[in-house]
């Protein structure tokens, strides 16, 4: 494996910047990795060489011509999970029905990657339109995870995450509806962030759940994750739901973080998070890393937020009740799969025949429940309640955040499961997003940060800062992940077992 | 198809109270569309005004547009309606292949304007006080075109075609409380409260209120009851009543078709209809098999609206003089009895009136002109009267032209009768006419030495002090001149030569 796979995304900018490599090679050296790698992974659905190498190209031709770079990233090789749109190669949602489906647009993010001067190598594989937490539910097949290929990645953004894991990407890009950057994160040993609500576009990302949907940053270092997601946040126009706020100061936090000084931080446990289901290596990892950050000179305290526990069954109201609403629109009218044109079917009976055919089980699952729950005389009872589970979901947070300045828990409650253990027990697979829902729904910040491994399998850290204070969450993992090095013997990344290369 | 029974309509109305409700969709003219940046013009090659968003393509998002708000508002304030100072957008779900997101972007629960009324005037002056419940936004569907089959709908269509042009496109939906106690007028209320409405939002420049080409579209919702019952009769909603006339056709003949029913023992099915032009008829559309449920909710896409109360008053100060108000003031300035106000109102005549006045034509000049001989011109065409292809400032110069004594009446006639035709503007017809009043008196005085030669009894009349007599030379005169001489000045002349 070439050295270049190894580095952080800050060095590689840095070293491109200083011509000590070129982008072009450092791009080469991903693709050859992947083309290596991949077929074991199977973290890409597309891979998208060659307009790879002439962005690459490009920040090389700035870089000749001595003009300043694009941004803190140009020249860094990165993995878009291919929930968002982008010009010139398919965006599939890991589904049937838009298996060859080429937008006409790049989505907000993916414009400004590529005005940044990130070189984008592919999109990457995810459970259909974001519903799992496996990458399971991938109507082209799972990805699995670079620590034990028998296991999941996490979901719905494992491909991004086993990208990183596997050094296929330093960066990649995830989108968070109920933990589906954090958990994969989490299960992978990487870090996953979900930027506040409403701070990343969303213009171009297909939509699962529209007011719980938010992209977010992907590294395998914190600060590679902040120079990530100072260059993909900040207000668009074009989503009515983005906030027009000044990006909150992530890569300084992250610095701050860096110099290993916890101190005046106040750190709450979230109580209810822990217990009957959070796997005991899983439990004494996070208790490990709440000590790591004692010593670090933060305040802990134990914080209940009592209307956490209701967040899985109201998340599950709402999210497929949006979501039955956002996937009326794969018809076969317009784009996509269509099945049963064959002159004896009606326009109905085309669309009916072609969501049958293209949708897998768990996004049927999912709509279905969304249709029920948004159906006359039972809109009150599930998707108003919902709502108002919300709200306290909210004031819990509120309550919480008025004595501490993050929250923190375990991000998932297990370490990656094995391939196929829980595809027929929706319940246990929705389990895992327990911990990383709250935030979802109350449009906060949250990240997940490497914390340990529990039987070989690594373990996450969960950060929760409120909404537009994200930088509190970098600081704090900031300093974690200096001081966990240090404890540990350098980044857990670099104890990923090594794959077997094909020739 | 059998033929419907219909009760006569004087027995309906004799045994059944008729009740109404009716909604109305006004296409907006703003330049884009509803929630994106795409043009919003009427025709157009198929699918050239569309893009990701009134696609409804994966990944793209709303952005409302803050002039429809701004015409909502509008539309509402002048309906007499509340302005809701925090409001929604909900999504209406179901399948539809014109609809590109298999949900329409609407206002449910939540609308912008609620609780108004429009006061609407008959025929007769009678003001019937139209309660309006609410005025909401939503965006307009695409259009299908069904070919093949031979009904041009889609049971039955070899194929479809999809425009999305229209996909988007800023609709208010107008809904009234239910109309009821206007008995056998009930039809002529329908028609007048779409004719006021339209008047109404044509005044605020927000629509083209083009019934013909779909900006204003109206559905009614017609029920019977027995006389003195104490509930409501079942509704049907009559759909693709595009005209005013259609308006008062098509309330008329449900209540007749209704009527008919219920007398056989029958009941009414609550369904929707659509309204036949040809034969003046409503037809059952498709039965559907199960009530459809919208599945409403919030719009997670769009953030809620919150006008606050200093727009809306700032708002309140760009409305125009409306209709009504307008036509109080006209009566006043220009002294009509309520009589020529109706006719005047009737005729679609006011604007255009008050436009030539506008232009310098005294009021009674222009009001003559256009309730006159322009009337005539327009129901020899079959058109409306604004439709006819002369403009208020082309008809204030002609009358100037007659009062500085250019032009005669009859000559002023001709002059607009080539406008009409379009020959251009009424100095140029004037000339290439050559319709100019012979003003010339030594060329009228031939004429008159002329006319008193070949009718010398008629001379010696007038020469005898009959001065009325002269009349009849007048004549004479105008018949050789072509009728291009100023009478006034052709009897000055007759008196003058004769002596008298």
């Amino acid at each position: 494996m070439s050295e270049l796979t190894r580095l952080d995304a800050a060095d590689i900018a840095a070293k491109v910047a200083a011509k000590e490599v070129s982008a072009v090679e450092v791009t080469q050296a991903h693709l050859d990795r992947i083309a290596a790698v991949d077929h074991a992974v199977h973290a890409f659905l597309h891979v998208d060489t060659d307009r790879a190498l002439a962005a690459a190209k490009a920040v090389d031709d700035d870089v000749a011509a001595g003009r300043p770079a694009a941004s803190p990233l140009a020249g860094v090789p990165l993995a878009l999970k291919d929930v968002l749109t982008m010009q010139g190669a398919p965006t599939t949602c890991g589904s049937k029905v838009l298996e060859h489906w080429q937008p006409p647009y790049d989505a907000t993010v993916t414009q400004r990657l590529r005005a940044a001067g990130v070189v984008i190598l592919g999109k990457t594989n995810m459970d259909e339109f974001a519903m799992g937490s496996s990458t399971e539910n991938s109507a082209f097949g799972p990805t699995r995870n670079p620590w034990d290929l028998d296991r999941i990645p996490g979901g719905s953004g494992g491909g991004s995450s086993a990208a990183l894991a596997a050094f296929e990407a330093p960066l990649a890009i995830g989108t968070d509806t109920g933990g589906s950057i954090r958990q994969p994160g989490a299960v992978t040993g990487t870090v996953g962030v979900k930027p506040t609500y409403g701070t990343v576009s969303r213009f171009g990302l297909v939509a699962f759940s529209s007011s719980l949907d938010q992209a977010g940053p992907c590294a395998r270092t914190v600060l590679d994750a902040a120079l990530l997601h100072e260059v993909i946040a900040g207000h668009d126009p074009l989503d009515s739901t983005s906030i027009d706020a000044p990006v909150p100061p992530v890569v300084a936090a992250a610095r701050e973080g860096a110099t290993g000084d916890l101190k005046g931080v106040k750190v709450g446990v979230v109580t209810e998070f822990a217990g009957d289901g959070y796997e005991h290596g899983v439990a004494e990892a996070f208790a490990a890393a709440v000590e790591q950050l004692r010593a670090l000179g933060a305040e802990i305290v134990e914080v209940s937020c009592p209307s956490f526990d209701l967040a899985l069954p109201a998340y599950y109201l709402i999210a497929p009740s949006e979501a039955s609403s956002n996937l009326a629109r794969f018809d076969a009218m317009r784009y996509g799969l269509r099945v049963g044109d064959d002159g004896g079917h009606s326009a109905e009976e085309v669309m009916s025949l072609t969501r049958a055919a293209g949708f897998g089980a768990e996004v049927k699952r999912r709509i279905m429940l969304g249709t029920y729950a948004l159906s006359a005389g039972y809109y009150d009872a599930y998707y108003g309640s919902a709502q108002k589970v919300r709200t306290l979901i909210m004031r819990d947070f509120d309550a919480a955040f008025a004595q501490v300045d993050v929250l923190v828990s375990p991000t998932t409650p297990t370490t990656a499961f094995k391939i196929g253990e829980r595809t027929a027990d929706p319940m246990a697979m929705y389990r895992a997003d327990l911990c990383t829902i709250p935030s979802n729904l109350a449009g906060n910040a949250a990240l997940s940060v490497p914390c340990g491994l529990a039987d070989g399998l690594p373990v996450g850290m969960q950060i929760m800062s409120p909404a537009l204070q994200d930088q509190r969450g970098y600081r704090v993992a900031a300093a974690y992940e200096l001081a966990r090095n240090a404890a540990q013997g350098g980044p857990l990344i670099n104890r990923v077992p090594e794959l077997e290369v094909a020739h | 198809m059998t033929t419907a029974e219909l009760m006569d309509y004087t027995e309906v109305v004799t045994r059944f109270d008729p009740v109404l409700g009716l909604e109305v969709h006004v296409e907006l003219s703003t330049a884009t569309k509803m929630f994106c940046g795409c043009a919003n013009q009427f025709g157009g090659e198929p699918n050239t005004h569309v893009c990701p968003t009134c696609l409804g393509l994966p990944g793209s998002l709303p952005v409302l547009n803050a002039l429809a708000v701004e015409s909502a508002i509008r539309i509402g304030l002048a309906l007499n309606c509340e302005i809701a100072p925090w409001c929604r957008f909900a999504r209406k779900n179901y399948f539809y292949p014109d609809m590109p997101k298999n949900f329409q972007t609407s206002q449910y629960d939540e609308p912008i304007a609620f609780n108004g009324y429009l006061d609407v005037t008959l025929d007769d002056g009678e003001v019937v006080r139209v309660q309006i419940e609410r005025a909401h936004m939503e965006e307009d569907t695409g259009k299908s075109l069904h070919v093949g089959g031979a009904t041009g709908r889609i049971h039955g269509a070899e194929h479809s075609l999809l425009d999305y042009n229209r996909a988007g496109v800023p609709l208010i939906e107008i809904v009234t409380k239910t109309i009821e106690g206007t008995g056998e007028r009930a039809p002529e209320v329908a028609r007048a409260y779409v004719s006021t409405l339209r008047d109404l939002l044509k005044a605020l420049d927000v629509s083209d209120v083009r019934m013909d080409q779909g900006s204003l579209r109206c559905d009614a919702n017609v029920s019977l009851m027995e006389r003195g019952a104490a509930e409501f009769g079942t509704r049907t909603e009559t759909k693709n009543v595009n005209s005013l006339r259609s308006v008062e056709r098509a309330v008329r003949y449900e209540m007749t078709r209704q009527a008919a029913i219920l007398a056989g023992g029958g009941s009414i099915l609550q369904e929707t209809r659509h309204f036949e032009e040809a034969s003046g008829t409503t037809r059952a559309g498709r039965r559907k098999e199960t009530s459809e449920d919208y599945r409403y909710f919030p719009e997670p896409d769009l953030v809620p609206i919150a006008p606050s109360a200093e727009w809306v008053q700032e708002l309140r100060g760009t409305l125009p003089e409306l209709p009504a108000e307008r036509r109080k003031r006209v009566q006043a300035e220009w002294s009509l009895t309520d009589l020529e106000l109706r006719d005047l109102v009737n005729a679609g005549a006011i604007d255009l009136v008050a436009a030539t006045a506008d232009a310098g034509a005294p009021p009674a000049e222009a009001r003559s002109w256009w309730m006159s001989y322009l009337s005539q011109q327009a129901n020899t065409r079959g058109v409306e009267l604004g439709a006819l292809p002369i403009t208020p400032g082309q008809v204030a110069r002609v009358i100037a032209l007659v009062a500085d004594g250019s032009l005669t009446n009859k000559l002023a006639r001709d002059v607009v009768d080539g406008v009409l035709n379009g020959e251009g503007e009424p100095d140029h017809v004037v000339e290439t006419r050559g319709l100019k009043v012979v003003s010339d008196d030594s060329a009228l005085y031939a004429a008159v030495d002329e006319a008193l030669a070949a009718n010398p009894d008629v001379a010696t009349k007038i020469r005898d002090g009959k001065h009325a007599a002269a009349g009849a030379i007048v004549g004479a005169v105008m018949k050789t001149t072509k009728g291009q001489a100023d009478a006034k000045r052709v009897r000055e002349l007759i008196l003058e030569r004769c002596g008298a």
